[in-house]
């Protein structure tokens, strides 16, 4: 079947069968190999992508559910060589050892402060538990999207 | 790699169509809603429909609304959005009690309601919810609509009254007054299955219980409608003794299996201590409300 979705603002249109999955669809996509397909059974949280905007796990969506829908991967967070604050906020607290569950973990992290950009450390918790993450403890991961928001809440300030 | 086996998909763009198109396939069609059950089932090859039918597009089946003395539930309202509900929250807090530890938020952003009642686990939680709340299933089909009871929707282990070219579209719960409800549940890890859960509503009036909802997940084959409880409680005072005979009652009724998430002798203990700890919050939520 033919499927045309919308992935980081740019349409794609490509013959799959109707069994493949998002997570596929993305990877099989030039240039976007960002989202990781980690356990394959929507634990693992590494896939996590946004569609229209909210959290979704890309290994439990086949591709043809999100025809005419907009996919959003870790390779947008980037913009014209600028880091996202989520991904600066990363860098700043070493949110990462391994890095396999990293673009799960952004892209949650992106969507929460969207929705929420003052949250604590307790809903930030709830926030990525769809995550697994073996090498930080989490602790890490919490202090950076804490840095986040505060760096946008400033940069908010200033404008 | 997991991959499903090979089949159809079909895109349904109103009720009607979907069902027309579950006529036309036949018994190798399933409907896909948020398909967190049905994808992995499919990729363990558990389940292998021929055909699946995408009811994602049916807008108009996702609502959280009062109608005619009940709350009805479009059957693709989503856990997020139960979570969320102010509606939910004032009538049925059980509600929010279950849908914070269901699965995680991500995979709580595609769940539907309408799925996990149609996948029929006995680990799941909203089974027992709705269980317990006595709520009835809106089941549409070419020939029109039918209500049934929970019991009756629940046939078996992953079986349900929905029958060939039939959908969910609706689940409906009676607005009672004096109305109480909570769900306790105990997992290994956020977002795991139940090791066992425990459903709980009371209805009181003039301080005494007049109607009782009791069911439990995770703990037997199907989910279990623990009906000798709901007895032993019609018409008494609430007090901790009386919870704890219910808990009593609800380790003995139900029917664990021996797995990684515990022995026998620990989920029936479990089901009665979480039983008698919902029990306590739902009556304590009827009396708030009663005052």
């Amino acid at each position: 079947m033919n499927v045309s979705i919308t992935v980081n603002g740019e349409q794609v249109t490509r013959e799959i069968e109707p069994r493949q999955l998002l997570v596929h669809f993305i990877r099989d996509t030039p240039g976007l190999t960002g989202t990781h397909w980690g356990c394959d059974t929507s634990n693992c949280g590494a896939c996590v992508v946004l569609m229209d905007g909210t959290p979704v796990k890309s290994c439990t969506i086949l591709a043809a559910m999100c025809e005419g829908h907009e996919i959003s991967t870790v390779e947008s967070l980037e913009v014209d060589g600028k880091l996202d604050p989520v991904q600066l906020g990363f860098h700043e607290h070493h949110a990462l050892q391994c890095g396999f569950c990293t673009p799960g973990m952004l892209m949650t992290a992106r969507a929460l402060l969207n929705e929420s950009p003052d949250p604590t450390e307790e809903e930030i918790r709830i926030a990525i538990s769809g995550g697994i993450c073996r090498c930080t403890g989490y602790k890490n991961i919490v202090s950076a999207v804490r840095w986040a928001a505060e760096y946008e809440a400033a940069a908010r300030q200033e404008v | 790699m997991q991959t499903p086996a090979p089949f159809g998909y079909e895109r349904a763009t109103s009720v009607d169509g979907a069902i027309a198109t579950l006529r036309r396939l036949g018994p190798d069609a399933r409907v896909i809603a948020g398909g967190h059950s049905l994808l992995p089932m499919m990729k363990l090859r558990l389940a292998a429909p021929e055909h699946l039918v995408d009811i994602n597009d049916l807008h108009e089946l996702a609502y959280i609304g009062e109608k005619r003395g009940e709350v009805a539930i479009g059957a693709l309202t989503r856990h997020v959005e139960l979570l969320k509900s102010d509606l939910l929250a004032e009538h049925f807090p059980i509600f929010r009690d279950a849908e914070q530890v269901i699965a995680d938020p991500v995979v709580r952003n595609r769940g539907t309601i309408g799925g996990s009642l149609c996948q029929a686990d006995a680990a799941e939680d909203l089974s027992a919810v709705c269980t317990a709340l006595k709520a009835r299933c809106v089941i549409r089909g070419g020939d029109g609509e039918r209500i049934v009871s929970m019991e009756e929707f629940h046939v078996g282990p992953f079986t349900t009254a929905v029958g060939e070219g039939e959908l969910l579209t609706e689940v409906r719960i009676p607005l009672r007054p004096g109305a109480g409800s909570a769900h306790e549940k105990v997992e290994r890890r956020a977002g795991d299955w139940a090791i066992a859960a425990a459903s709980a509503a009371v209805w009181v009036d003039g301080g005494k219980i007049a109607d009782a909802g009791l069911a439990l997940a995770a703990v037997g084959l199907t989910t279990i409608h623990v009906t000798r409880a709901e007895e032993l409680l019609r018409g008494e005072t609430p007090s901790d003794e009386l919870f704890a005979e219910a808990g009593q009652i609800a380790s003995a009724d139900c029917s664990p299996t021996s797995d990684g998430r515990g022995p026998v002798d620990y989920k029936r203990h479990l089901a009665g201590v979480l039983t008698t700890r919902a029990l306590r919050r739902a009556a304590a939520r009827a009396l708030e409300q009663e005052a």
